[in-house]
């Protein structure tokens, strides 16, 4: 399949869907982030993790026509960041309300969970379609997003994509650095790792639950806010990427973020380079094939913590 | 009249003659026949949400990929009809005639292998029950040898269902793709688009479902349906009293798919056609409710909360479409929080109390008792949704 490129073109190729497969991986590990902090600190399924996602790109996308339609034009160019700010603030408020709702009565049944999420995420979903419409939105960029740099002649690289990836490093460096560092971060994996001793030390393991998981439904909101710069929203966009996400997260090792990232990668680019060799539905069975086989030989995940439960 | 409220909450049998006269006689004297389909086309659902009961409801195991099992056995009768279907005759105007037309628009010019054996009846009613079955067997071995469990097993399930639709609807030439495989006319020359058929497809659906309630109630009231339970609910235990505990849950989660195989076929039968858009995640995780709302321990209650769930998605759909992911949701939420036993535990917690005066001889543990039938609270109910 090789034979009809030649050398320069076959380069060409793989850095082009390599640097397409980088922007799949920013989504991935964005959307996988809130993810492995839920579902690998946590042990909560979040099924409605996708419509938080979309719910901070529903906000960018208002916030996107506030600008335009109050704001002196000048100011346009930045409202993506005020916008990035507020769809993590309010996808974290909702998901503080759901954990104290209905998360928290159901730590100990995780089935449950899932279910009663997966109910929450067809509400979500349905409250989209009455308020923004079936239809797909999408938002105007600014300027400086817009355009490409030309790197050789066949190399082309979208400057959005370069913004989404750079944002992605920051977002997950925060994220690390938070989860290693912070007293939050601190607290929330002495919680997982012994519920009743973080307690008996007189860690207030109730709060540091909802945190944890508006936290995790915060950076999925984030995630929505990028996830505008490269593409449109729909009511159910955020369920399509809700499998791969999971996927994502167990195949890293669930409570390891490293693992997530690399998962990620994998994952990413595998599928990304085949798409352009196979159809995109074949590369996509190949590679969430491989995935699953690789989780049935190895159910723990390529990243492993060893603690004690 | 006490009387009767009494035997009817002691018999052993008096909940599954109630269920088999409402199927069997009250639905088919009160509805025409198109309504009558539809409540045959709900029961074949109500196979997947029985296979639920054991395997998730007994066994622990959740599968977010029945959908997967209800699919294949529907495939392989769809592909067996389709033969049947595109004979030479009756596809004359293609440039290959002989073959579905499907593949004769997507440039295909001889029938795959794997369609070959599909031309025999014999061999599409052993495929419709084994290829599922092989199917569960292997994800089953690979995930319960490895101890993989719980919320694992769920996502992977849930991936093996995209996997399997996303392949459905990419290899259109040999599935049918996004449409699936549609127009099936006879079985065996016999007409199934008639409404004489359509009587008999019914019957012949409900007694296909008594017979795996009659199944399912053997299994759960046998040594093993004991074990599965002690297995649910503390697994180290049951594994160190001796017991392989993997080989138990691989055989309830191949039965499970049998059965919900047996309800694909039938689905194929009285509908008419198969399509990818009930193998995939979001028909297997309603499946999941239906058997939820019935009551996840209660055979007989899934049957209920299969018909119920869908009378109300069809009435709901037909006057106030934007409303029923809502009500869905909100099902979803409510019976999770709120009745996790659905409405099998109203109904031995609130009703059944009251149809019995006195105490004596009521063994809570016994798995008969369990199967009540909500029925009784609402018999009415379902008739006015139809």
């Amino acid at each position: 399949m090789f034979a009809e490129y030649t050398a320069s073109e076959l380069t060409s190729i793989f850095a082009m869907q390599g640097f397409a497969g980088l922007i799949l991986f920013s989504v991935f590990v964005l959307m996988a982030l809130g993810l492995a902090i839920i579902f690998g600190q946590m042990g909560v399924i979040n099924m409605a993790h996708g419509e938080f996602m979309i719910l901070g790109a529903y906000v960018t996308y208002l916030v996107s026509h506030l600008f335009a339609d109050y704001m002196p034009e000048s100011l346009y160019n930045s409202y993506f960041l005020i916008a990035m700010v507020l769809a993590f603030f309010v996808a974290g408020a909702l998901g503080a309300f759901v954990e104290w709702a209905m998360i928290r009565h159901l730590y100990k049944r995780p089935l449950d969970t899932l279910l009663a999420t997966w109910g929450l995420s067809l509400i979500m979903q349905q409250t989209y379609r009455t308020v923004f419409g079936a239809r797909e939105v999408g938002v105007v960029l600014p300027d400086w997003l817009m355009g490409s740099v030309q790197l050789t002649d066949m190399i082309e690289i979208p400057i959005n994509g370069i913004f989404v990836m750079i944002l992605t490093v920051v977002i997950t460096i925060g994220v690390a650095i938070m989860m290693q560092r912070s007293r939050l971060g601190k607290q929330t994996r002495a919680v997982v790792q012994n519920r009743p001793m973080a307690a008996a030390v007189g860690i207030n393991t109730e709060k540091v639950d909802r945190l944890t998981f508006a936290l995790g439904c915060g950076i999925a909101g984030i995630a929505g806010s990028a996830f505008t710069m490269i593409g449109s929203t729909g009511p159910t966009s955020g369920q399509l990427y809700i499998v791969d996400t999971f996927l994502v997260v167990v195949f890293g090792g669930a409570a390891s973020l490293l693992g997530t990232v690399a998962s990620a990668f994998t994952i990413s680019q595998a599928q990304s380079t085949m798409e352009f060799f196979l159809s995109g539905s074949m590369a996509k069975v190949l590679t969430l094939l491989t995935v699953v086989g690789i989780l049935m030989l190895r159910p723990e995940g390529l990243f492993t913590l060893k603690i004690r439960r | 009249m006490n009387n009767i409220t009494e035997f009817i909450a002691r018999n052993r049998y008096s909940h599954m003659i109630i269920l088999a006269l409402l199927l069997a006689v009250v639905l088919p004297l009160s509805m025409d026949i198109f309504r009558l389909n539809l409540v045959g086309k709900y029961l074949t659902y109500a196979f997947v949400a029985l296979g639920l009961v054991l395997c998730w409801g007994y066994g622990g195991i959740l599968s977010l990929g029945q959908g997967v099992f209800f699919g294949l056995g529907g495939y392989c009768m769809a592909m067996f009809l389709k033969l049947e279907a595109s004979s030479p005759e009756n596809t004359q105007i293609q440039s290959t005639p002989g073959i579905p037309d499907f593949m004769d628009w997507n440039q295909i010019t001889e029938l795959p292998w794997f369609w070959e054996p599909f031309h025999s009846f014999g061999f599409t009613l052993v495929a419709v029950l084994v290829v599922p079955a092989l199917f569960a067997f292997i994800i089953a071995v690979a995930m319960f040898k490895r101890r993989v469990g719980g919320v694992y097993f769920a996502i992977i399930t849930q991936a093996i269902a995209a996997i399997l639709t996303i392949l459905i609807i990419g290899q259109q030439g040999y599935t049918g793709g996004v449409n699936g495989i549609t127009d099936l006319r006879t079985l065996n020359g016999w007409d199934i688009r008639t409404d004489s058929a359509k009587y008999v497809l019914y019957y012949v659906n409900v007694v296909l479902l008594f017979a795996c309630i009659f199944i399912a109630g053997f299994v759960v009231k046998s040594k093993l349906g004991r074990l599965l339970v002690a297995m649910r609910e503390r697994e180290d235990r049951v594994r160190f009293s001796g017991y392989d505990v993997s080989n138990f849950k691989i055989f309830v989660f191949c039965l499970a798919a049998m059965i919900s195989a047996i309800g694909g076929a039938m689905f194929t039968l009285q509908v008419g056609f198969m399509s990818p858009s009930f193998v995939g995640i979001v028909p297997s995780i309603e499946m999941v409710i239906f058997c939820a709302l019935g009551g996840r321990l209660s055979i007989l209650g899934a049957v209920y909360g299969t018909l119920l769930v869908n009378f109300a998605k069809t009435s709901f759909s037909e006057s106030f479409p934007e409303l029923w992911l809502f009500a869905m949701g909100a099902l979803f939420i409510g019976v999770v929080m709120a009745f996790p036993n659905g409405l099998a535990g109203i109904y031995q917690t609130y009703i059944e109390p009251r149809l019995i005066s006195k105490k004596k001889g009521y063994e809570k543990e016994d798995p008969k008792k369990k199967d009540d039938n909500p029925a009784l609270a609402n018999p009415e109910e379902e008739k006015t949704h139809a």
